[in-house]
């Protein structure tokens, strides 16, 4: 059962996440009042890329990015199969310290600033991550997702500060504005397209496809805390996996990007605030 | 329809423009035109770009950017001149500083005419160029199937 699920992962992710996308650039430009791309236009994209000449500064970005796909679709494939979920969290930052390098491996100045907003971003979210993984032991009293989506009640119940705090570095991890500061998909950003400047072609095609199994797994940990024994828990936990992105789609359409320090405090502020208020509450019940 | 013209993916340079045709370029991306909706984004790197659309004439300063610009982009590549002074040098073509259209430093596929050229010609001069692009994706898919 686990392998079949991580085979639909593995098979499906890209799938499901090119059709996010395409909803998002769909939803995005209704709210900008255009009519928008097709909602295949994410696909169209991707065959495109394949299809262009690759033009490499050098033979090891593509041996990076590569690693950064393979690294997340590990990470994934973890949360799916229900292992533990330390181990999966751990796996994010290797993987995208794989597109740090990546980035800062050709000689682009614009590459080099985005690789170090990268590290920027990491940094923001990497307290909330760890933290997150420590608040579903104090809610269910395991790390183990097969574990935390056995219980009774759902997670939820116990750790709504943690889902805001959780909510909130999505943003980031997506690369959505106001947190878009590495990488931009929207057209012009101050440094040309930031840590994928450098990247073309069938290269950029992987760390798109990537993004798409980040956004997959993302969602996954936002149904982490609504599944729970009960089958309808499920459906619920979808739903709300869908209002998530829908609020993520919202907010990059209505913020200007922020400097790097008011990411960095921003995230860090609401982790300690939503996050570790929750974290506390949750030790003096138990 | 074909992989390239459903996705083109625009760079745009202003040569030595009066800004009146970069105007009418920004034109096509809001919501009365809205260019997205043929997948056209309008991205600032080269090396993610498949059209270049050039609006001025080419001056001294400016011919080494559009040389440069124009070999970072990976192949298959079209380039579009947008304006009468990026098709021919307009009202500046005898000037001491102006070399004259872009074709006189890059290859050229589409010409699209107009002082400023309207959002309409230059949606259309896109589409003229999406036909060509199609041609050199072929061309290029049969030159690396052969080995070249």
């Amino acid at each position: 059962m686990d392998a079949v699920r991580v085979i639909l992962y593995i098979l499906l992710a890209p799938v499901i996440g090119g059709l996010l996308d395409g909803l998002d650039r769909r939803i995005s430009a209704r709210m900008q009042g255009r009519q928008g791309p097709p909602i295949l236009q994410p696909f169209y994209d991707l065959s495109k890329l394949f299809s262009k000449e690759m033009i490499a500064v050098n033979n090891v970005q593509m041996l990076l990015n590569l690693s950064y796909l393979v690294f997340f679709v590990i990470a994934g494939s973890m949360l799916f199969a229900g292992a533990d979920i330390l181990m999966c969290l751990f796996l994010v930052s290797t993987a995208d310290m794989f597109l740090v390098m990546a980035a800062s491996s050709d000689s682009s100045p614009y590459s080099s600033i985005g690789a170090n907003r990268e590290m920027v971003q990491l940094m923001a979210c990497e307290p909330m991550l760890l933290l997150l993984a420590v608040g579903f032991y104090l809610a269910t009293g395991s790390f183990q997702v097969s574990e935390i989506v056995s219980g009774d009640i759902s997670a939820i119940a116990a750790m709504p500060g943690f889902l805001i705090g959780f909510l909130f570095i999505t943003g980031v991890k997506l690369r959505k504005s106001p947190f878009d500061l590495s990488t931009s998909h929207h057209a012009h950003q101050e440094v040309v397209k930031g840590l994928t400047t450098e990247m073309s072609g069938t290269t950029f095609a992987i760390m798109t496809i990537t993004e798409y199994y980040e956004m997959v797994m993302l969602l996954g940990i936002v149904a982490l805390f609504f599944a729970n024994s009960t089958w309808w828990s499920w459906i619920i936990a979808v739903l709300f996996c869908l209002i998530a992105f829908f609020i993520e789609v919202f907010i990059d359409n209505v913020s200007a990007r922020v400097k790097w320090d008011k990411l960095l405090g921003g995230c860090w502020a609401v982790t300690l605030v939503a996050g570790g208020l929750n974290g506390l509450i949750l030790m003096i019940i138990q | 329809m074909a992989k390239l013209a459903k996705s083109p993916w625009l760079l745009h340079y202003d040569g030595s423009s009066c800004n009146g045709c970069d105007i009418e370029v920004l034109a096509c991306t809001t919501p009365k035109y809205d260019v997205e909706r043929f997948g056209i984004i309008n991205t600032g790197d080269p090396f993610q770009a498949d059209i270049l659309m050039v609006t001025g004439g080419v001056n001294h300063q400016s011919e080494n950017v559009i040389k440069q610009i124009y070999s970072q982009m990976p192949d298959p590549k079209v380039v579009v001149a947008v304006g009468i002074c990026a098709c021919t040098g307009g009202v500046f073509k005898e000037c001491y500083n102006i070399k004259g259209g872009v074709d006189t430093v890059i290859p050229v596929d589409v010409y699209v005419p107009g002082c400023a050229a309207r959002p309409e010609s230059i949606i259309d001069g896109v589409v003229k160029a999406l036909e060509i692009l199609e041609k050199k994706r072929e061309a290029y898919a049969a030159r690396k199937k052969a080995g070249a």
